[in-house]
């Protein structure tokens, strides 16, 4: 137990550090899916109404690849799937604690401070292992609690809190393997993110491909923890073993993480630090060139990411044409969306609005490395040298306005060549989904050029950037099922984009959107030419 | 011959604390001036507003004949700044960030640069992170010693360097001095620095510059230190203006005495018959405890948490 003196401390700390933004999260996470409960229970009063919700939406490809499989049609159900795509966000808060707390400390040197204090060699991954788990099972219960007051049964319930809380985990342990591995905290947040994104896809993969007729995929899914936690079936029957799979896997890597950390050096990491070049190649003599070589990785992540997810999404499309062929129950819902060609259409359309929404992430995650920049001091020798901030700030935006567009377009030409390869019409379908896919571009610029606005304006509330692309997440994915006000659903740039391929194609909207990113982009940079740097 | 920098009155709040309150410097061209003070003097904020990273809420500066704020991008080309805190990027060699640094700013010297690596012992193939804060250091000292400009702006160069690093660092500021034509600003608080380097030398405290000159004008300004032994007692020294701290007895006496009454003193002292007698200009450090003393609240606490 020496190993771990001075957890205690440790806790303490981060709990006190932490003590306004995880209790903030744990509980609007939390308490997210109890409100579906009302707002479900309040479209689709009826149990038939329920039932043919239930069968529209569970054939729907775009709505699988999100929540994932939907098999009854009873409230519960419709609530537990509905919070679907919610384990992957308490992944992602899981790895992102577990890796400030670990990697971070250890790269800003707060850790060896520490460390020379009476405190274990583990106490630092066991205390940001235990902070991190005991969020995620306090996030569980209050969702669990919360829909047991709204009158669910409180077995499912318990089973669907338990399931999130034990995918937290499993991805909290794997952010914990993954510090141990790299020499900083960056990498050690792409490895861990990266697992958590390909995870996801495999899911994907596996619950599109229960869809279609015939399902030789289906497996995937049982190779990633957010597959686990739909299949405890909550309210469905619930099986309990999936949990005991999720712990089992999270103790084994944090076992694993237990014994990689006793193996290293405090600063270092297993996989080796390479040399650099003595001296800078021809393209590194400008702040473009140094944001290139800032922003590469970042790149190629996002677009290696949707290349992969598109040739999964692409590849299921014509599945999803299969079943609705075999399936004669279908047809009036079949009817009513336009035939096959206009179920796969929306199937497109939902997939591409995804996309958007993610490529907005990634552009406002590229502007906020400028600030990132400016708060650590880097962009203070760049300033001291003949380079003027506009210049300095192009350079970073250049990525967080063509970034998207290149990690867009490979969404858009994975999903085009292979549905087309498919259906044996790539001339055809290509461009469609393409063009589709391109047409988010706009809206994703508004909420890049959001961030540049604070970033200029109010450089300490940048990250508040993200709380826009929460809304504009929340308006896509709940508004339009839930009838909320039209003015609100209008507050999202995506709102006004054509619903493309099938709809009417409108051009109007999307320049009135550049517009509008070229102005707070414009006046982001005009705030950033006149204020202090560092920002006080 | 117009000044290299020459700022007046400066003012500069941030948040809740005023850090330049009405701070007054002025640097000649070709000299090496020391910018003596604590940390939390102002030093950092004085620098980044001559280099129009902050734009001073009241007062005016003149940095190689320009306005900081209007034409930083030009003026940044004639000179080069090592911040106090460096950080890196993780994913660019030493080297990199060397030849980066000197070609936005508008060229390097090569065969300096080579030179300076030498010199002070860096390998430029290691990542920004695993470099230690001396190393690093290092990394934005080469850049800015390697590149052939006007004025050089430091902010506490030395911190991190261990004692043969800052000679290399000292040697490498003196061939700057004998080429004659380049401004140094040395912020610092270590005073055997600035007193092995400097032409003149500010001292600031919160906010405001409270000496400037040459060492010896400073000195010259204070009190020395008198250690005599003497055949009778010189009881005249209390009474004598400018004389303080006297302590006497056993026929040595030990004073200190201003500048303007050495003549006086001296002459009380040689009535009395000296037998031996050691003269002691104030140290730098002297001088700049002494303003501090004398600073109030603040400084005396500061004296007492030591």
């Amino acid at each position: 137990m020496r190993e771990l003196t001075g957890v205690g401390g440790l806790i303490r700390l981060i709990l006190r550090r932490d003590r306004v933004l995880t209790p903030l999260w744990v509980l609007f996470v939390g308490l997210v899916p109890v409100s579906y409960v009302a707002a479900i229970d309040g479209l689709f009063p009826t149990e038939a109404g329920r039932r043919a919700y239930a069968a529209a939406s569970g054939h729907n490809g775009g709505f699988v690849a999100l929540y994932g499989p939907l098999h009854g049609s009873s409230l519960g159900e419709l609530v537990a799937w509905r919070a679907g795509f919610i384990p992957i966000v308490i992944g992602l808060f899981s790895i992102l604690t577990v890796i400030r707390h670990t990697r971070t400390e250890e790269e800003a040197g707060r850790r060896e401070l520490l460390g020379s204090t009476v405190m274990g060699r583990h106490a630092g991954l066991a205390a940001a292992l235990a902070v991190t788990m005991a969020a995620d099972l306090v996030l569980g219960a209050i969702l669990a609690g919360g829909l047991v007051g709204q009158g669910l049964p409180a077995t499912g319930s318990w089973a669907l809190g338990l399931g999130f809380a034990a995918c937290g985990w499993v991805y909290a342990a794997v952010a914990a393997v993954a510090a141990q591995l790299t020499g900083g905290a960056g990498g050690a947040r792409g490895i861990a993110i990266g697992l958590l994104g390909a995870t996801f896809v495999l899911r994907v993969t596996g619950d599109l491909s229960g869809l279609s007729s015939d399902g030789t995929l289906t497996w995937a899914s049982w190779l990633s923890p957010i597959g686990w936690a739909h299949r405890v079936r909550p309210y469905a029957g619930e099986a309990w073993w999936p949990l005991a799979l999720a712990a089992g896997v999270a103790a084994l890597l944090v076992a694993v993480a237990v014994a990689l950390s006793a193996r290293r050096d405090i600063g270092a990491g297993l996989l080796p630090q390479r040399l650099g070049p003595a001296s800078a190649g021809a393209g590194l003599r400008s702040p473009l060139g140094l944001a290139w070589r800032l922003h590469r990785s970042l790149l190629a992540g996002w677009t290696a990411g949707f290349l992969a997810l598109g040739v999964v999404l692409g590849y299921l499309a014509e599945g999803i044409g299969d079943l609705v062929r075999d399936a004669p129950a279908m047809s009036d819902i079949m009817i009513r969306i336009g035939g096959v060609r206009g179920l796969v259409d929306s199937y497109f359309s939902g997939l591409v609005a995804l996309f958007g929404l993610l490529a907005a992430g990634y552009a406002i995650q590229a502007t906020l490395r400028a600030r990132e920049e400016e708060s650590s001091g880097r962009a203070e020798p760049v300033l001291g040298t003949a380079v003027g901030r506009v210049r300095w700030a192009a350079g970073h935006l250049a990525f967080s306005l063509l970034g998207p567009a290149v990690a867009l377009a490979a969404a858009g030409l994975a999903m085009g060549l292979t549905h087309g390869l498919n259906t044996g019409d790539v001339g055809r379908e290509l461009p469609r989904v393409l063009g589709a896919a391109m047409v988010q571009l706009p809206a994703v610029w508004v909420l890049g050029a959001v961030a540049v606005l604070l970033f200029g304006l109010l450089p300490r509330l940048a990250a508040v950037s993200w709380g826009a692309l929460a809304i504009c997440l929340l308006i896509g994915l709940v508004g339009p099922a839930l009838r909320v006000d039209k003015r609100l659903l209008e507050v999202s740039p995506f709102t006004h984009l054509p619903r493309l391929p099938g709809g009417p194609m409108n051009v109007t909207p999307l320049l009135w959107l550049a517009v509008v990113a070229a102005v707070l982009a414009g006046a982001g940079l005009a705030a950033l030419r006149r204020r202090d740097i560092p920002a006080a | 011959m117009t000044d290299a920098i020459s700022a007046s009155g400066l003012v500069k709040t941030l948040g809740p604390t005023r850090a330049l309150d009405g701070l007054d410097l002025t640097v000649r061209t070709g000299e090496v001036h020391g910018f003596l003070g604590p940390n939390g003097a102002g030093k950092s904020t004085t620098l980044r507003v001559l280099l129009g990273m902050m734009r001073a809420d009241a007062g005016t500066a003149l940095l190689l004949g320009g306005d900081p704020w209007a034409e930083a991008t030009e003026l940044h080309r004639r000179l080069a700044y090592v911040p106090g805190d460096v950080t890196l990027w993780p994913q660019l060699s030493g080297g990199e960030v060397i030849d980066l640094l000197g070609r936005m700013r508008g060229g390097l010297n090569k065969q300096r640069r080579a030179e300076l690596l030498e010199r002070f012992d860096l390998d430029p193939r290691k990542k920004g992170r695993a470099y230690s804060k001396g190393n690093r250091q290092k990394v934005a000292l080469v850049a800015a010693l390697a590149s052939d400009v006007e004025l050089l702006l430091l902010d506490e160069p030395t911190s991190g360097l261990d004692p043969l690093m800052e000679e290399v660092f000292r040697d490498a500021i003196r061939e700057e001095k004998r080429r004659g034509d380049r401004t140094v600003l040395l912020s610092s608080h270590i005073l055997a620095e600035v007193e092995a380097l400097c032409d003149r030398l500010t001292i600031i405290r919160d906010g405001r510059a409270v000496e400037t000159g040459t060492l010896d004008e400073l000195r010259h300004l204070t009190r020395t230190t008198i250690d005599a032994e003497l055949t009778a007692p010189a009881d005249g020294l209390a009474a004598l203006p400018g004389v303080h701290d006297l302590r006497a007895g056993e026929g040595r006496v030990r004073f200190d005495v201003e500048a303007a009454a050495l003549e006086p003193v001296l002459r009380e002292l040689a009535a009395a018959g000296v037998r031996s007698l050691v003269s002691r200009p104030p140290t730098l450090e002297e001088l700049f405890l002494r303003h501090y003393d004398r600073s109030g609240a603040a400084a005396a606490e500061e004296k007492v948490s030591r």
